[in-house]
């Protein structure tokens, strides 16, 4: 399906995945088949099959064995994209510290699922978390759209000099991967365009022989740790410019954090990916009703945009953090980041919500708000699950 | 640590380029002891040299000439083959001089 102009699409996130792909030429794609994130690369493979792509595309016998081609791929001196979800993630996850750690800039679409014990398929955030100190870079999508656009943006991103790290890009399964909506899709040559060469320092096929992935011995290790940590850190501004380009360029603003209707908002919720759509009705509902609330939608995790986040709470009294995910133990992963990076006054309170799947209404985003106009819970709250009062308190 | 350690350790991933390594500082597992000398017992028989595992002692036209503790691993072969004794082992913190003789009472170590 050559595209010569701009054009409207009905394409799932999955879909809307793989033109970004097609539209990027990656060199080598290393994957294994995973739900919900097999449409992105049964998609993708029939773009290869059909000549539309000339990408290696290796089949793998699993995700651990994709993550590695990818690393051996990225390093030798070839664009390297991949695609998993849930236990393939999981599988990915050590091999995901070493290409974090080889500095090798592989770009992975991930369609978030719950992870097993019960075994799952449906959406929430388990994976990434699994993934949170991996040292990748992680984003995360709200809709098809935002899908398309941040794995557009993704390359620029891990390859950019002061950065060299793999880059996540999440997008909720089912609720973004399998759900068909209009995305408008950028044309080939304007995706190749601002996507540019791939181009590492040393690649190991370039004309300059070099060792890389050796032994580091306690003298040199915490050395070379540390500056992986600053590249992660460097990538908050680097998103941030590459969002600007490609805003400038083609219409379309992505920061690192959303703010929707936070002028003056007293009550606000803070979460990441699609059930951002549904928090914004539900803040226009109570907005209309003349209640001063907001949204505020993280898109960028890793590296943590703390001051982003900072600056859209400010004058907030008090804030609902609300985790697809648990840290069993602990607070959940976003309401911990938020509260360790936080100086300011408004009152914190955490929510678990939609862990495998379970599906998140308008009425419980609304609850939410309201109990935010109550007395504060200690713990977390456990949204939408049942019980004598519909969620549950730890 | 040399400027050239801490160039390879700066590139991205700890990449290592040719040259980097050049001169390997492999001592730094060195465990506890190593070797010093009264060079007034050595009889130049060069044991030591002939043993050393890890080229770490010097000598120069059949004369011992001393231990390069970039590279000794503190093994402690030198000082067992040695039939003079003039080559002790002795704690890390010993302080010797840059060939390994124990320096007189309150001398300082040279680096």
């Amino acid at each position: 399906m050559a595209r010569t102009s701009l054009g409207v699409e009905v394409l799932t996130g999955g879909e809307a995945t793989a033109h970004a792909m097609r539209q990027i030429r990656p060199d080598v794609v290393p994957v294994y088949p995973i739900t919900p994130q097999t449409p992105i690369i049964q998609t993708f493979s029939r773009f290869v099959a059909d000549g539309k792509v000339d990408t290696v595309l290796l089949q793998v016998e699993s995700e651990h064995s994709a993550m590695s081609a990818a690393v051996g791929a990225a390093l030798a001196g070839a664009r390297t994209m991949t695609a998993t979800a849930s236990q393939g993630l999981a599988l990915m996850v050590e091999v995901i510290y070493i290409a974090a750690g080889l500095r090798a800039p592989i770009v992975m679409a991930v369609g978030n699922r719950a992870l097993s014990a019960p075994i799952n398929i449906h959406g929430d955030h388990s994976d990434g978390m699994l993934a949170r100190d991996s040292g990748a870079v992680q984003i995360y999508a709200e809709d098809a759209q935002e899908a398309y656009d941040l794995m557009v943006m993704a390359p620029r991103i891990a390859e950019h000099p002061a950065v060299l790290l793999p880059v996540l890009v999440g997008q909720d399964g089912f609720s973004v991967t399998h759900s068909a909506e209009n995305v408008t899709l950028l044309r080939d040559e304007e995706v190749q365009d601002f996507v540019g060469p791939y181009e590492i320092p040393y690649p190991l096929l370039g004309s300059r022989p070099s060792s890389q992935g050796l032994f580091a011995m306690p003298d040199a290790y915490f050395e070379i740790r540390v500056r992986q940590i600053q590249a992660l850190e460097a990538a908050e501004q680097v998103f941030a410019d590459i969002g600007r380009a490609y805003a400038l360029r083609f219409g379309r603003h992505l920061g690192a954090v959303e703010s929707y209707r936070m002028d003056d908002a007293q009550r606000a919720i803070v979460l990441i990916g699609s059930t951002a759509g549904t928090a914004k009705d539900v803040v226009d509902d109570l907005r209309d009703r003349g209640e001063k609330v907001g949204l505020v939608v993280l898109r960028l995790f890793r590296p943590f945009p703390h001051q982003a986040l900072a600056d859209a709470l400010a004058g907030v009294e008090r804030v609902a953090v609300l985790d697809r995910a648990a840290a069993p133990g602990t607070f959940p992963p976003l309401f911990a980041d938020i509260r360790a990076g936080y100086a300011g006054t408004a009152e914190m309170r955490s929510y678990v919500y939609g862990l495998g799947g379970r599906d998140t209404q308008p009425q419980d985003i609304a609850r939410v708000y309201a109990e935010l106009s109550g007395p504060a819970h200690a713990g977390i709250r456990y949204l939408g699950l049942l019980g004598e009062d519909q969620h549950g308190e730890s | 640590m040399a400027s050239e350690r801490l160039n390879a350790i700066l590139r991205p991933g700890g990449v290592v380029l040719p040259g980097d390594v050049a001169r390997p500082r492999t001592g730094g597992w060195r465990t506890g002891v190593k070797p010093s000398v009264d060079f007034s017992l050595c009889v130049d028989c060069l044991l030591c040299w002939i043993h050393c595992p890890d080229t770490a002692v010097q000598q120069e036209h059949g004369v011992f000439q001393g231990f390069d503790y970039d590279l000794c691993k503190g093994c402690e072969v030198c000082s067992e083959v040695c039939p003079t004794n003039a080559i002790q082992m002795v704690a890390e913190a010993t302080p010797l001089d840059a060939r390994g003789a124990v320096l007189p009472e309150g001398g300082r170590r040279d680096g």
